[in-house]
């Protein structure tokens, strides 16, 4: 423990104290945790600075982060489909990898999902216990980024300083199967400078659906003009969310439309800090 | 024994059927703004119940107890229905049910065969299942319709486009110009008053003049053989009460154990089909009373498919279904495009897992696919059916199907499917391929965007933007930063 003055909060932030405002200016350093990263393969591929944020984010509160090198995929794109055989060794895969995992952070709701909502069912078709075993012992240590942060660390304000107007879009998959609603919400406005304004009818599919969006490229795009305009509407500057998918899906419409409204996963607004690099803003 | 459902045999796959539907902006608007209405008045009348989830619950668990004794309670239910009065036949498939709806039609038919045989029909969206409508025309019976949106599709020629508003896709202007054509008033105005006055009108002729109705049934109970039709006009009452003759046709998985279950689905029906605390009008009826209502009950139990869903303990989900199409409202890919698309009498997210197992996947293998998955059915659902769960399911039987033909294997689909399994076993062969996707997108790159990518990825930009694939991965900074922190 440390005394420290209210005001020198933010540096403190920066140096990977974690305020605690509820006990005046004491601040207190978390219990540093070994954090597994499954980074996801899409975001590994096309969105590498979400991990790069998520890795100096968790870092910066003191935590130490962990990449095992052989992580891929987690199934869904193959169990979504109907190829169930082929999501079997992803599944397996990512079971090995994790098994001895402390805590696992996942920068994709949608990836968690897949793991909560069908692992155990992909155990049970397989008639393997052991799997379902596994299975069973390291679901209760994954954790999807926002929820590491409220649930797991117990933190809502990082520290972040990000000076724009967002918008947040909440992913079907987190908030249906994984029920995270008011997580994100809390941890945006506790950001500094940040000014975020409710998406109209925001619990609506973006129309994203992993393949779907090419199998049914036209209903998808329906689904995304609704979107849009939702967003448009808003004037906000950036479009967040806790799935790159889904922000994918909603550039790729805007920037089509000439619209320079930025898509931002959240874990790159939550690493922004004011006067120090990570903070893409 | 042939199984089918409605015309969806012939059906378009849905996303063809889906790209014509799109085009049409009267009728997605139409669809936006019923689907909008029905879902805000659903979401107010749950909200203000303490136990919903108590009673999603219950009416899961029911249902789920039901289809697992179904044997027992089908049995219960005839000889109850029996002993008060009723005569119950049972139909293996459409045809079965067809023929014994038209040969009783034909037993209590005045015999002068000056005047053409008609019956009066309500509530009955599993006569529709059996294409009831064509084989009585075929045998020479005249069907009406006289649920008010039943009978618009069928004056206009059309097909139902939903499951509780069969004509949700008509505004009233569309349905003003039908009963001009249909009704002869050229004068006819679009205000409601008007418009439901022509109807009543037009009903109430036939209600007094027809001897003979055919119904369909929300819930049969076995313990009192009791059937029961919900509904909001008043137009089923008549139906029910009103002729000498009434035949039932009801779906196998409609029945409930006791006349106590009902008070679990006469809270959650309506509120989640039409918004209200309960149905304007909740007919019941056991056996035949005499002097009061129809002096000959027939109920006639439809299998057509469903026997077959109750072997596997997913898709024996499906039956739980109590047809209040929450789903369809909640869905935003019926939101777009409407009832219609998916090609059967059954659309929304229920009708895409429905219409495949009633029938034959063969027939209906695009229905799975038609949704993101996003999980606002389920979400909605009063009998809890995991509807996304249910999609996956069917998914894999298209795919493993498709597997066993050359040319599924040899499908674009599959082949990109299997190599990226096989890429994703191996994290080197993944890294070579995150490596080569960043060479070959070169050639399809403009101005920093792919805009025009072939193959699959074609359906991608042909609506969307795509930012090229950067030129670190994520596990490249790692690796770096590692090797740095190594060599400080």
């Amino acid at each position: 423990m440390w005394l420290i003055p209210s005001e020198c909060e933010p540096r403190a932030v920066r140096f990977g104290i974690q305020p605690d405002r509820s006990s005046g200016y004491f601040l207190r350093r978390p219990t540093p945790l070994r954090i597994a990263l499954f980074v996801a393969c899409y975001n590994d591929t096309l969105f590498p600075q979400t991990g790069v944020a998520v890795t100096e984010l968790l870092e910066r509160l003191g935590h130490t982060v962990e990449f095992p090198l052989a992580q891929t995929c987690c199934g869904q794109m193959h169990y979504n489909t109907g190829y169930h055989g082929e999501a079997v060794p992803l599944v397996r895969r990512f079971v090995e990898l994790f098994r001895d995992a402390e805590t696992v952070c996942v920068p994709s709701a949608s990836c968690v999902a897949m793991m909560r909502e069908h692992y155990e069912l992909i155990a049970r078709n397989e008639d393997d216990p052991a799997l379902l075993a596994e299975v069973q012992a390291l679901l209760p240590r994954v954790f999807e980024f926002s929820e590491l942060l409220t649930k797991k660390l117990k933190v809502t304000d990082v520290g972040a300083h990000f000076p724009h107007s967002v918008t947040y879009h909440p992913s079907c998959h987190s908030l249906r199967m994984l029920n995270i609603r008011e997580e994100p919400l809390t941890l945006l406005r506790a950001v500094d400078g940040l000014n975020l304004i409710e998406l109209p009818n925001r619990e609506q599919c973006c129309g994203f659906g992993g393949t779907f969006a090419v199998k049914n490229m036209d209903v998808s795009t329906a689904m995304l003009a609704e979107k849009k305009a939702c967003v448009i509407e808003t004037k906000a500057e950036v479009v967040t969310s806790l799935d790159n998918s889904c922000l994918m899906q909603i550039y790729g419409g805007l920037h089509r439309d000439g619209s320079n409204v930025r898509t931002v996963h959240i874990a790159e607004i939550l690493n922004s800090v004011k006067g120090l690099a990570g903070g893409n803003a | 024994m042939s199984i089918r459902v409605g015309k969806a045999a012939k059906a378009p796959a849905f996303p063809i059927a889906a790209h014509k539907a799109l085009e049409n902006n009267q009728l997605r608007a139409n669809v936006r703004r019923a689907t909008t209405t029905i879902r805000n008045k659903r979401a107010l009348r749950v909200e203000e119940m303490p136990d919903w989830e108590a009673l999603r619950s219950a009416g899961a668990a029911i249902k789920q107890h039901t289809l697992a004794h179904l044997d027992h309670y089908l049995e219960e239910f005839v000889a109850n229905c029996e002993r008060a009065g009723g005569k119950v036949h049972w139909a293996r498939d459409a045809d079965e049910a067809n023929s014994i709806a038209i040969n009783l039609i034909r037993t209590y038919a005045p015999k002068d065969s000056t005047t053409p045989v008609e019956v009066i029909k309500v509530k009955t969206m599993t006569s529709d299942e059996i294409q009831m409508n064509h084989a009585l025309e075929a045998a020479g019976i005249t069907p009406i319709e006289t649920d008010l949106a039943d009978m618009i599709v069928q004056l206009g020629h059309d097909e139902p486009s939903h499951i509780v508003v069969p004509a949700l896709h008509k505004n009233r202007t569309e349905i003003r110009d039908i009963f001009r054509a249909s009704m002869n008033k050229p004068e006819l105005t679009d205000q409601p008053e008007d418009l439901t006055s022509a109807a009543r009108k037009y009903l109430r002729e036939r209600f007094l003049r027809t001897k003979i109705a055919v119904s369909g049934a929300n819930f049969a109970i076995a313990d009192t053989g009791t059937v029961c039709v919900v509904e909001s006009e008043g137009n089923g009452r008549m139906c029910l009460t009103l002729p000498e003759v009434l035949i039932t046709l009801v779906g196998i998985e409609k029945v409930i154990p006791s006349f106590g279950d009902l008070e679990v689905y006469l809270q959650t029906l309506p509120r989640s089909a039409t918004g209200e605390r309960m149905n304007p009008y909740n007919s019941l009826w056991t056996g035949v009373t005499p002097g009061d209502g129809p002096q000959h009950f027939h109920v006639i139990l439809l299998d057509n498919g469903r026997t077959k869903l109750l072997e596997d303990e997913m898709e024996r989900e499906t039956l739980q279904c109590i047809r209040c199409a929450a789903c369809l409202n909640a869905c935003p890919v019926y939101r777009e495009t409407g009832g219609h698309a998916y090609g059967s009498i059954y659309s929304g997210p229920i009708g895409a897992i429905l219409s495949p197992q009633l029938q034959s996947l063969e027939h209906s293998r695009s229905l799975p696919y038609a949704s993101t998955l996003c999980g606002a059915c389920y979400e909605v659902c009063p009998v809890k059916i995991n509807i996304p769960e249910v999609l996956i399911h069917l998914r894999g039987r298209v795919v493993r199907e498709d597997q066993k033909t050359l040319k599924g294997k040899l499908g674009v689909e599959n082949i990109a499917m299997q190599a990226a399994a096989t890429i994703f076993r191996n994290e080197r062969r993944y890294e070579a391929s995150q490596r080569l996707a960043r060479i070959g997108q070169l050639a399809f790159e403009r101005k920093g965007m792919l805009t025009n990518l072939p193959g699959m990825a074609g359906g991608w930009t042909a609506t969307r933007d795509l930012k090229p694939i950067p030129s670190h991965s994520f596990r490249d900074w790692w690796k770096s930063r590692k090797k740095k922190g190594a060599s400080n």
